[in-house]
């Protein structure tokens, strides 16, 4: 029998927020959706949870966080970095932008720096294409964001 | 009225109903598209078509794109080319690309020869390759039944359809993206940690070389040449009904004898028969059925029904995986696969004047996970498997082309005694239905005193997916419930589950059409004609037996004289039933 554990407080907390969608397996990406916002990331004793509760296989579950870039498996940052690609940001430099901060924080997209202080994603238009290329630090956005700015966004999370 | 639309393909006028595909409507007319990941299981009801490889592509006039076949509808007055040079050429592209990421090592792939993606392209007539690109590592899967080589996996995704639409295992998903992706059990661990069950159902559509059987072929050749062992070998009941095919026989051929002969030729110092182990399970199950009934009928609350049959290794994964707080309701009595192990090493080998460990079992089966479960802890002495190793009927097949044999030419042989004795009711365990016609065969005449006038229920037959009948006991009727396919057998724990079960004992079969539809057989391609002909010839067997009661076995009658007392003695128990474990994943709380 293989064994994973997990508090009681997080088992609650997931088993709430699949009922919330009345247990519904079609409901997944919302329940894996909801259950990163609480728990940060989705690591497998999570996907393992959901998978009972909306009675779907853990081989689904696992298919669906690994085909969607915004689910993550591993801890983010206490600062998640996110660095739009979208169309617009992308033809203003958003990837200089990205290979910037993983340059000075040396780390990989997806991957968090050793003292869980940042965590580099991707990701794709937040709407606010006249701002492009755009950062979002958290809840945090900056907009119009050059190469040259990379050192004093960190700086300001670093105290 | 269903309405009927008019088309051109390939310059052919061709009508067909509203929805028809592309792909059907050119069949109409004798044109076959080349398909890949296209799967089409007639009776069972699935059409497997994601449109995904696009090797079925067509022009249709006035589309800027070609269109996949598969999953394209007719339209009225649509003009269709199947073979002009954009498709010919958009097809051959598609297939280099696909060869762009295939390992090159078909010289030695299990599958060359029986290949779809081999086939097509030599269909399509690749010559050069144009394209050269990353290329997929994945490290090769190795599970006691099933060998996953992904690295030659192309994504047509049939697996996935038959794990989880047909079997409901969910043991296998499309993981990641893009060039990543790949079919995976969950969090891409080895399939030996997941919730597969072995039924090889995976193995039996996969297009390529990424799903094959464990071949045990070499081990087998190892030990038939090793003269301090004496090697004995054990025939499941469905081998004999597609065994043929193999070498170009019509499906539903028996080949008993010349199956004995080939054994012999190979050098097995004796052929003998599960058929007998199968008389020998109905002994213990059909007891166990009894006393369970009486015990209910007496009125004792504590006593679990419905029984369920135990003797189909990939459905006792199964509940063990998803349903393991049932797993006391399966009868305790092992398959007949495992009850012939221990009879052989345990009472033949004495009767022999040889030792256990020189003496090694061998079975041909029809089923992967017969692999699985030779090697189970509970089925071992010390170490020493019951049964040593099993080989599929597909590698019973080769090992015979290999040994030059002309199998049509082969004289009709018999199996040796005493295990090679079977009646009517153990070969019928091969297909749906069988188990548990052959268990009220005896079940009546031991519980009523009577003799049967007719041996054959017919009501328990058939190749639905689901299917129930009531069997008179002389006043007592008897509700028996049959399910195969691991999705049918779901709905029926279910309702056990939920209290709405009124059957008193259930017979299930993992494989869609039971064992004759094994993981390990010939190659069906979903075409359920060819399993009612394999299942029509396993009742002829039956019905060309002077003896079609287990319970008549004399070989039986005397191994219970002789060495096990009565069904369910102490020493039964210990040889021939097993017990079950919980494998579900444990959520610990802290």
């Amino acid at each position: 029998m293989a064994k994973i554990k997990l508090a009681k407080s997080k088992v609650d907390k997931l088993v709430e927020i699949c009922k919330s969608f009345d247990n519904e397996g079609s409901e997944l990406i919302n329940v894996l959706h909801k259950a990163q916002q609480t728990f940060g990331y989705l690591p497998a004793e999570v996907q393992e949870i959901i998978a009972r509760e909306l009675n779907v296989s853990v081989a689904h579950v696992y298919g669906v966080v690994t085909f969607y870039s915004f689910f993550s498996m591993v801890p983010k940052g206490e600062f998640p970095i996110s660095i739009c690609m979208g169309t617009a940001c992308y033809v203003r430099g958003g990837e200089k932008v990205l290979e910037e901060f993983k340059r000075q924080l040396n780390v990989p997209v997806g991957e968090t720096t050793d003292d869980g202080k940042f965590s580099i994603s991707c990701l794709r238009c937040v709407g606010a294409c006249g701002l492009a290329p755009v950062v979002t630090v958290g809840e945090r956005v900056y907009g119009r964001v050059s190469v040259g700015d990379v050192a004093d966004i960190i700086k300001e999370y670093q105290q | 009225m269903e309405k009927m639309i008019k088309l051109t393909i390939d310059n052919k006028l061709v009508e067909v109903p509203e929805g028809t595909t592309i792909l059907d409507a050119a069949k109409q007319i004798g044109v076959e598209i080349p398909t890949l990941c296209y799967m089409h299981l007639g009776d069972m009801g699935i059409e497997h078509k994601p449109g995904g490889c696009r090797i079925c592509v067509v022009e249709v006039e006035g589309r800027r794109n070609l269109a996949p076949s598969c999953n394209s509808k007719c339209a009225e007055g649509m003009v269709v080319n199947t073979h002009n040079m954009r498709v010919l050429n958009a097809r051959k592209t598609v297939m280099e690309l696909m060869l762009s990421d295939h390992p090159f090592d078909c010289l030695v792939c299990a599958k060359s020869g029986n290949c779809d993606l081999q086939s097509i392209a030599i269909k399509l007539g690749v010559r050069e390759l144009h394209y050269k690109g990353e290329q997929s590592t994945y490290k090769v899967d190795y599970s006691p039944s099933i060998i996953r080589d992904m690295d030659k996996c192309i994504m047509c995704r049939r697996c996935e359809t038959m794990c989880n639409d047909i079997q409901t295992v969910g043991a296998l998903s499309a993981v990641n993206r893009g060039f990543e992706s790949v079919v995976a059990p969950a969090f891409e661990m080895d399939l030996e940690k997941s919730t597969c069950t072995y039924c090889g159902q995976c193995v039996a559509v996969c297009p390529t070389g990424a799903l094959t059987e464990k071949d045990h072929t070499n081990q087998l050749i190892r030990d038939l040449a090793d003269p301090k062992k004496t090697v004995v070998v054990q025939t499941a009941p469905a081998v004999r009904a597609a065994l043929g095919e193999e070498f170009g026989m019509e499906p539903g051929t028996l080949v008993t004898g010349k199956m004995v002969s080939a054994l012999r030729q190979l050098g097995f110092n004796s052929v003998f028969d599960t058929d007998f182990a199968a008389d020998l399970t109905i002994m213990e199950e059909g007891t166990e059925l009894l006393d369970r009934l009486k015990k209910h009928l007496e009125g004792d609350k504590d006593v679990k029904l419905p029984i369920l049959t135990s003797c189909c290794p990939a459905w006792v994964n199964f509940f063990e995986h998803h349903f393991p707080d049932m797993k006391d309701i399966p009868s305790t009595a092992r398959s007949p696969q495992q009850m012939f192990g221990p009879i052989a090493k345990n009472y033949l080998a004495k009767q022999m004047g040889i030792n256990r460990e020189d003496m090694i079992v061998v079975s041909i089966m029809p089923c992967l996970a017969k692999k699985y479960e030779c090697q189970r802890d509970e089925f071992k002495v010390d170490g020493d498997p019951d049964v040593n190793y099993s080989i599929s009927t597909r590698e019973l097949a080769n090992l015979i082309k290999q040994a030059n044999m002309d199998f049509l030419g082969l004289p009709e042989d018999e199996f040796d005694n005493p295990m090679g004795e079977s009646t009517g009711a153990g070969v019928i365990f091969g297909t749906t239905g069988g188990v548990i016609e052959a268990a009220a065969r005896t079940a009546y005449e031991v519980y009523t005193g009577k003799t049967l006038k007719t041996v054959d229920f017919k009501a328990l037959r058939g190749m639905e997916g689901i299917r129930s009948a009531t069997v008179d006991f002389d006043g007592l009727p008897i509700n028996i419930g049959i399910a195969h396919g691991l999705g049918n057998a779901r709905k029926l724990l279910e309702d056990i589950r939920d209290g709405k079960s009124q059957y008193h004992a259930i017979e299930i079969m993992a494989c869609p059409g039971g064992c004759i539809g094994g993981g390990g057989q010939p190659l069906h391609h979903g075409d359920s004609s060819i399993l009612k002909k394999r299942a029509a010839a396993l009742y002829r067997e039956d019905e060309g037996k002077a003896i079609r009661k287990s319970h008549e076995n004399p070989y039986i009658i005397k191994l219970y004289e002789e060495f096990l007392g009565k069904p369910c003695s102490e020493l039964s128990h210990k040889l021939l039933h097993t017990h079950y474990f919980d494998k579900s994943t444990d959520i610990e709380i802290e």
